[in-house]
C-alpha cells in the first residue's frame, strides 16, 4: 500500500488482507542481512538465490531479512516453513552452495527436504542440527525483539503491519487515553535499556506534566531516540535499527502521544549508515501511509519525526550532549537539573530513550503491563538483548529475560570459549562498566546485580575474555578510549583521565611500582566524584573493578616483570619450540628479520632485537612459537 | 591554522548539499558530514561558505568541526583503510593489525600516504563486533581480520607482489 491509511478501520483491513493473502506454509529462503552477514557476502548470497530461483522456475519468495543475530556464523540462511538452518553458507563456495540448498532442500516438498549437511550447524560434541529453533544458541534465548529481525523484511512496512505492525499504535490511539498509555509504561516497570536504567513511565511523566513553550500557539515537546550507540562491544541498537525500524518508530508514537510530543528526532551513528539508510525509508514509508505527519491514522494526532547523524563523539551518548548535538553545536554536556524533562531540545520538554527502550514499547501497549512485568526480576522487567562477543564460541546477538546467569549465556547460549581455553572475565558496561571474574558466573545478570558487582549494565555489550587476554592492559584500553572522548569540559574527566593513562601505561611498559596502583587508588575517587557527567563519574571502573577482582595481575607485571596473558609487549618474550618444521615463513615475514635458521631445521629469534609484534606467531601454521610470561 | 590556509578546490558539489538542509544552525552538523563525504575532508571555503550559508559564525562552524573526530580538516585519501578498535576487536589482535598497516603503508594511523591515495585510520567501534578484528576498506567488511585479508583487501589500491592475496 503506497496510499495514505485513512482511519483505524482501514489499518486492520489492510492487515487482514495482507494476512489473508500471506500463505503460512509458503516456501520462502530467508537471507540475513545484517551488517555481519552482509560483511561475509549476504549481498551476493540473496543475488545468487534469486537468479537460482528464476532459473528454475520454483514458486519461492527470497526474502533479506534483519540480523538473526548468530552473526560468527554468516551468512546465514534459514528455509520457510520447515525453518531449516544453513550457516556460513557461500562463505567458500557460493554457487555449490546455492545450487545444493536449492535442488536439495528448496525444491523438496516440505517434509521431504533433503538436508546439505555440509553447511548445517554442529554442536561443540559433533550433532548436526536441522532447524533453527534447536541450534543451542537459539534455543537458550528469549526472543521478544529479535525474533522480529528474521521474520520481516525491514524495508517493507507492509511485512511489519502484517507481523502486527502497528496494532499498538491503533490501540492507543483508538482506544486509550495519553494517559492510560503512560500508566500501562509505569506498570510495566519498564528500565531505560541505554545503561542507567530509570523508570521509563517516571522520564515520560516528568515530561508530560512539565510546562512547555508554544510554538505556533501550541505547547512544543519532542521525543528523541538515541541511537548513538558508542559503547565499544555493543551493537544491539544497530540491529534493532537495521532489523526492524518500524518497531522503534511505533514506539516513539506511542511515546510522543502519552507525552504530548509533536515532534522527534533520532540521533544514529555515523558509524551506523545501514541503519541511518532503513530507517529514514521507514520514516519516508510511514509518512506515506499517513502513520506519521498530520492526522494519523484519521484520530487528529500530529507527530513527524526527523533523523540526525552523529559524527563520531563517544560523549553524545549522553543526553545533554546529544541535544547540544542535534541543535548544532558541539557536543558537550551540561550540568543538571534542569533535565531535559524540563528543558531540553531548544529549550523545550524532551524525552530521550535509547532504541531499545523504545522498541518495547509497542510490545507493552499491545499485551498490557501485566505480562512484560511478568518477565525478568523484582526490579528489571523484561528482556535484554547482550551482544556476546570476543573470545566465545558463539558471538552474536542475544535476548535472555533479566536475571539470567552470566553461566547460561556465556557457557549454554555462547558455547564456552573459543579454542578450549580458560575463562577469564566478561566485560560489561562498556567503558563505564567493569570486569566480572569467574567466581561471578552465577550472578543473575540485572540493573541492580550488576551495579552492585561493581560493573554495570550499560547498553548491554558483553564482552567475554580468556587466560590470554591481560587485565592491566584491558583496564588501560579503556583509560586511553575515554582520554579521546573526553569532551574537555571539567578538568577532573579531561586532565585527571590522561594522569591515569600515564600510570596505566607505566604498569603495561614494565614501568610500575607499587606507588603507581596507590595513585590510581588515589585518583580514582577523584575522577569519579568531581566530574559532571557520566562518561567522568564512571571512567575508573574499570580500572577499579580490574583492581580488585584481578589485583594478582597487576601485582605480577609490578613484582615479577611479567605479563601473565602474554599481551604486554615490554613484559613478554616470543620463543620457537621444537614443533618448528623449519618452513621458514615466520623468518620471511618477520618486519625486523631477527629470526634465523635453515629451512626444515629449527629457527631462532634473537630475543635482544625482536619488537614482540607477534608477526611470527600469527603466521606460523605449526603452533611452533610460544609466548612466555616475562623478559 | 595552515590546515584552513587556502588551496584551489572546486565548490560544485556543495551547492546541492546546502539545499538539502534547512538554512540555520540546526543543520551545521548534517552539512559538514555531507560535505565531508563530498570532499573526503572539509575544506576552508566549503567552512566559510557554509558559515555565510547557515548564518552562524565562522568561529562556531570551526568550533564544531574540530569537536567531532569524523571531522578532517586536511586532505584525506582517495581510500580509506579503517580498523575498528571496539573491546571486541581489541581483544582480537585489532592492535596488531593496525601495526602491521602501518609497517605495510609507511604511515600513522590518522595519516595517508605521501600519493594521497590511503588514509588508515581507527575507529572507536563500528558495531560489527562479532566478526572481530573488522577492517573496512571504502565501506567493504573484512571480517575475521588477518594481515593477509587485509593486504588482500588492499590489493587493488596498494598493488604488490601477488603473495599477500595467497591464503
Amino acid at each position: 500500500m503506497s496510499e495514505r491509511i485513512p482511519n483505524l478501520a482501514a489499518l486492520e483491513a489492510w492487515r487482514a488482507s495482507l494476512q489473508a493473502a500471506h500463505d503460512a506454509n509458503r516456501k520462502a529462503i530467508a537471507i540475513c542481512a545484517g551488517t555481519g552477514c552482509k560483511a561475509y557476502g549476504s549481498d551476493k548470497l540473496a543475488e545468487a538465490f534469486r537468479k537460482g530461483v528464476a532459473e528454475r522456475g520454483l514458486d519461492v519468495d527470497v526474502r533479506a531479512t534483519g540480523c538473526h543475530g548468530f552473526c560468527e556464523r554468516g551468512p546465514l540462511v534459514v528455509i520457510y516453513p520447515s525453518m531449516i538452518f544453513y550457516q556460513e553458507v557461500g562463505r567458500k563456495n557460493l554457487a555449490k552452495d546455492v545450487a545444493e540448498i536449492l535442488d536439495q532442500t528448496v525444491a523438496a516438498a516440505p517434509g521431504a527436504e533433503q538436508i546439505v549437511p555440509r553447511l548445517q550447524y554442529k554442536t561443540p560434541a559433533g550433532e548436526a542440527v536441522v532447524h533453527e529453533r534447536d541450534v543451542p544458541f537459539y534455543k537458550h534465548q528469549n526472543r521478544l525483539i529479535l525474533s522480529f529481525n528474521g521474520k520481516i523484511d525491514p524495508e517493507s512496512l507492509a511485512d511489519y503491519v502484517r507481523n502486527g505492525g502497528y496494532r499498538a499504535l491503533g490501540k492507543a490511539l483508538g482506544s486509550m487515553t495519553p494517559e492510560q498509555v503512560l500508566a500501562e509504561v509505569e506498570a510495566s516497570g519498564l528500565r531505560g535499556r541505554g545503561g542507567a536504567g530509570f523508570p521509563t513511565g517516571r522520564k515520560w511523566r516528568f515530561t508530560r506534566t512539565a510546562d512547555a513553550p508554544r510554538v505556533d500557539g501550541r505547547p512544543m515537546k519532542y521525543v528523541v531516540c538515541n541511537a548513538d550507540e558508542g559503547d565499544p562491544g555493543a551493537f544491539m541498537d544497530r540491529s534493532v535499527l537495521e532489523g526492524n525500524p518500524h518497531g522503534v518508530l511505533e514506539g516513539l508514537l506511542l511515546g510522543a502521544y502519552a507525552i504530548g510530543a509533536r515532534e522527534g528526532y533520532v540521533y544514529v551513528r555515523n558509524e551506523y549508515p545501514l541503519a541511518v539508510q532503513r530507517l529514514t525509508k521507514a520514516i519516508a514509508d510511514a509518512r506515506a501511509a499517513g502513520l506519521l505527519g498530520d492526522d494519523i491514522l484519521g484520530t487528529g494526532f500530529a507527530f513527524d519525526l526527523h533523523v540526525t547523524r552523529g559524527a563520531g563523539a563517544f560523549v553524545c551518548g549522553e543526553e545533554t550532549a546529544l541535544i547540544g548535538s542535534v541543535e548544532g553545536n558541539k557536543g558537550q554536556p551540561r550540568f543538571r537539573p534542569p533535565y531535559p524533562a524540563v528543558s531540553g531540545l531548544w529549550g523545550c520538554p524532551t524525552n530521550i530513550n535509547n532504541v531499545e527502550t523504545w522498541v518495547n514499547v509497542p510490545l507493552i501497549v499491545d499485551r498490557g503491563a501485566a505480562w512484560f512485568a511478568g518477565i525478568g526480576t523484582a526490579g528489571s522487567k523484561g528482556t535484554k538483548i547482550f551482544s556476546l562477543v570476543g573470545k566465545v564460541n558463539h558471538t552474536g546477538l542475544v535476548e535472555v529475560p533479566m536475571g539470567a546467569s552470566l553461566r547460561h549465556i556465556v557457557e549454554h547460549i555462547g558455547g564456552g570459549i573459543k579454542d578450549g581455553r580458560a575463562f577469564k572475565a566478561v566485560q560489561t558496561g562498556g567503558p563505564s562498566g567493569g570486569c566480572l571474574p569467574e567466581s561471578m558466573l552465577d550472578l543473575e545478570v540485572d540493573f541492580d546485580t550488576l551495579t552492585a558487582a561493581g560493573s554495570m549494565m550499560g547498553s548491554g555489550g558483553m564482552i567475554v575474555m580468556d587466560d590470554r587476554t591481560c587485565m592491566v592492559d584491558v583496564a588501560r584500553y579503556f583509560i586511553d578510549f575515554l582520554i579521546q572522548e573526553s569532551c574537555g569540559k571539567c578538568t577532573p574527566c579531561r586532565d585527571g583521565l590522561i594522569q591515569m593513562g600515564h600510570l596505566m601505561h607505566d604498569l603495561v611498559e614494565g614501568r610500575g611500582t607499587h606507588a603507581t596502583l596507590d595513585r590510581l587508588e588515589a585518583l580514582a575517587p577523584v575522577v569519579r566524584d568531581a566530574s559532571l557527567c557520566a562518561l567522568g563519574q564512571t571512567a575508573p571502573n574499570p580500572v577499579l573493578s580490574t583492581l580488585k577482582y584481578f589485583r594478582h595481575e597487576y601485582l605480577a607485571h609490578i613484582d615479577d616483570k611479567q605479563c601473565p596473558a602474554g599481551v604486554c609487549k615490554a613484559l613478554i618474550t616470543y620463543r620457537i619450540t621444537d614443533r618448528c618444521t623449519g618452513c621458514t615463513i615466520c623468518a620471511v615475514q618477520c618486519p625486523e628479520k631477527v629470526i634465523t635458521g635453515e629451512k626444515k631445521a629449527l629457527h631462532l629469534i634473537d630475543e635482544a632485537r625482536c619488537t614482540r609484534c607477534g608477526v611470527c606467531h600469527s603466521v606460523c601454521t605449526f603452533d611452533a612459537i610460544d609466548i612466555l610470561p616475562g623478559r | 591554522m595552515s590546515a584552513l590556509q587556502a588551496t584551489p578546490v572546486d565548490l560544485a558539489p556543495l551547492a546541492p548539499i546546502l539545499q538539502r538542509y534547512p538554512a540555520d544552525r540546526r543543520s551545521l552538523v548534517m552539512v559538514l558530514q555531507d560535505v565531508q563525504a563530498a570532499f573526503h575532508y572539509l575544506p576552508r571555503e566549503a567552512l566559510l561558505t557554509v558559515a555565510d550559508h547557515l548564518q552562524v559564525p565562522r568561529s562556531h562552524v570551526y568550533h564544531v568541526a574540530t569537536f567531532y573526530k569524523h571531522f578532517s580538516l586536511t586532505p584525506r585519501g582517495a581510500h580509506t583503510c579503517t580498523v575498528c578498535m571496539g573491546t571486541a576487536c581489541h581483544v582480537r589482535g585489532a592492535g596488531q593489525l593496525v601495526e602491521h598497516l602501518e609497517r605495510r603503508t609507511g604511515v600513522k594511523a590518522g595519516d595517508t600516504t605521501p600519493d594521497g591515495q590511503l588514509t588508515v585510520e581507527t575507529v572507536n567501534c563500528v558495531g560489527a563486533c562479532a566478526l572481530g578484528p573488522v577492517v573496512i576498506v571504502d565501506g567493504e567488511y573484512v571480517g575475521s581480520a588477518t594481515a593477509r585479508k587485509v593486504d588482500r583487501a588492499l590489493k587493488p589500491i596498494l598493488g604488490g607482489d601477488g603473495k599477500e592475496g595467497e591464503e
